[in-house]
């Protein structure tokens, strides 16, 4: 059966960018997470 | 140092060895493009932004384990694992992306008919009528039991107690009846559908 397509009215705005909280949220998980590292094992410790 | 001029690789070696602020020129320099992907998938600004922090949580424990290899690229790499995510995101919550274009919340987003419409119930009716014919078509040992594990929802072993055979023939019947069907939809080019 022959499928049809339409163009999708939904539009994608242009400035689209993650809230300023989520990047600070992200650095500062990245600053407190390190990770120690045995002979076999990872260990990830996430200080507060 | 001019971060701006730096290249990606550059940034996350500087990142690995301890270098915090490399992740936040990465974090800027890439934030759009991840971001608008996440977005372009899901519709809701709320789901992005979750996909979004766990995205890059994922590329900061990469890297801190070592893990990562600079084999590929950064950016293609950090929307590799977004996309991931996204199709986790449709996993877990079992359902496609449903958009209504006000931003609003919206009732029907989550009250939805699973019944066919008129074209798809249609549609069904012919793949289950052209089944049918092929089933047809099949040598009688192989249709009885076909019929009986798909149709009536017979086990193997009821199936055996029932034409006499040995349980192995009738695997045996079933996997040969699905061969020749698939071959009969091979050489026709018949398309099964909705």
């Amino acid at each position: 059966m022959a499928k049809n397509y339409f163009k999708t009215s939904i539009e994608t705005p242009n400035d689209l960018k993650p809230k300023e909280e989520t990047i600070n949220f992200i650095l500062n998980y990245s600053k407190a997470l390190s990770v120690i590292k045995s002979d076999k094992v990872k260990f990830e410790l996430v200080l507060n | 140092m001019q971060y701006e001029l730096i290249t990606d690789a550059t940034l996350v070696s500087c990142y690995i060895k301890g270098d915090e602020s490399a992740l936040e020129v990465l974090i800027k320099r890439h934030k759009q493009k991840v971001y608008s992907f996440i977005y372009s998938k899901v519709y809701d600004k709320d789901v992005a932004e979750d996909i979004f922090q766990d995205t890059f949580i994922k590329v900061i424990r990469t890297l801190k384990k070592g893990n990562y290899n600079e084999e590929g690229k950064f950016l293609p790499w950090v929307m590799r694992i977004s996309h991931n995510l996204v199709i986790d995101f449709f996993r877990k919550s079992n359902r496609m992306p449903k958009f209504d274009n006000t931003g609003e919340f919206s009732i029907f987003s989550v009250l939805s008919d699973t019944s066919l419409n008129a074209e798809n119930s249609i549609i069904k009716e012919q793949v289950e009528f052209d089944v049918r014919r092929l089933v047809d078509e099949l040598p009688e040992d192989q249709k009885e039991v076909l019929l009986m594990r798909i149709y009536d929802d017979l086990s193997f072993k009821e199936i055996s107690d029932k034409t006499g055979v040995s349980i192995n023939t009738a695997l045996g019947r079933m996997r040969y009846a699905l061969i020749n069907l698939r071959k009969i939809i091979d050489k026709h080019n018949i398309v099964l559908t909705n």
